[in-house]
């Protein structure tokens, strides 16, 4: 019989492996957005294996706003991303200095 | 082994083979599509929890919309990827470290883990018994979370929006046509009847 701890375990290695992503593309803004959705996947996980078990339904309506949320920062972060590229030719992350920040 | 467990552990080892590959894969193309094959198997794991209404939203907003929107930029943008791979060696054992040690603490968090007793007399929403996971979630969306709903559509406006003016660009280097100015014409300004002398011209 499936478990809790089941789907928390694969919701934690999913969670490690979006910031195990983030390390390793230090350079690749596209693979750092998509491992931002990787890691916001492990915790929709979590929160639907909560609510299931739980019989909580609260669990499932956050897992919604949370999925509302991710695409919208995905579709700002994407124009962010062509505008960027339009103007300065490049996507390398150490090349957005242009603030001098 | 019950179909719902061999299920359940293919619906895992693709998920976290999706998110593996994701993230290692040296193309950013077979990039976007390991991650649509990893929300794809989530969502079969929502089946199994029960949540079907989650399960096919994330296929329709992430994979219909979000994977779909990754795939265009990835393709538009005409990036050196080879380039941008080339020191991932280095972050690598950086990033090892730094993930196993999330992966301990998060098994430590694990080990001492427990529903409280008080938990099951704490529902903010029991899931109702007599109708299906859907209607459910909508009763309680359209009732009691109906701001909340309506807030995350204006989330949605604001980025519909945004990105709209973020890369609209109105180009002046090119000719367009203008279809009011067209109409408003007026033919008696815009033609002159000339009367030509013969062997004389203009």
């Amino acid at each position: 019989m499936i478990g809790l701890e089941h789907y928390l375990a694969v919701a934690a290695t999913l969670f490690v492996i979006g910031i195990f992503g983030l390390f390793l593309n230090r350079k690749n803004v596209i693979i750092l957005l998509m491992s931002i959705e990787l890691m916001l996947l492990a915790v929709n996980i979590n929160l639907v294996a909560f609510s299931s078990f739980l019989g909580d339904l609260v669990g499932q309506v956050f897992t919604l706003f949370v999925l509302t949320v991710a695409a919208a920062e995905a579709a700002i972060g994407l124009a962010i991303l062509v505008c960027f590229f339009r103007n300065r030719g490049t996507i390398a992350v150490e090349d957005v200095n242009v603030m001098k920040g | 082994m019950t179909a719902a467990t061999l299920a359940f552990y293919l619906f895992a080892i693709s998920t976290i083979t999706g998110g593996l590959f994701t993230v290692i894969s040296r193309n950013p193309v077979h990039s976007v599509l390991w991650l649509i094959l990893s929300f794809l198997s989530a969502a079969g794991l929502f089946v199994l929890l029960g949540a079907e209404f989650v399960a096919m939203l994330l296929i329709i907003v992430y994979v219909g919309a979000v994977a779909v929107l990754f795939l265009f930029v990835v393709m538009m943008l005409d990036v050196d990827f080879a380039q941008l791979k080339a020191e991932m060696t280095k972050y690598l054992p950086l990033g090892l470290l730094i993930g196993v040690v999330i992966l301990m603490q998060l098994t430590i968090a694990f080990g001492v883990w427990g529903f409280s007793p008080e938990a099951q007399n704490n529902l903010a929403a029991a899931t109702p018994t007599d109708v299906h996971n859907t209607a459910a979630l909508g009763q309680l969306i359209y009732d009691q979370y109906f701001l909340l709903f309506q807030l995350a559509g204006l989330i949605l406006l604001v980025a519909m929006i945004g990105a709209i003016v973020l890369t609209l660009r109105h180009r002046t280097d090119i000719k367009r046509q203008n279809i009011v100015e067209q109409i408003l014409r007026d033919p008696e300004e815009q033609m002159d009847v000339i009367d030509v002398k013969p062997g004389q011209g203009l």
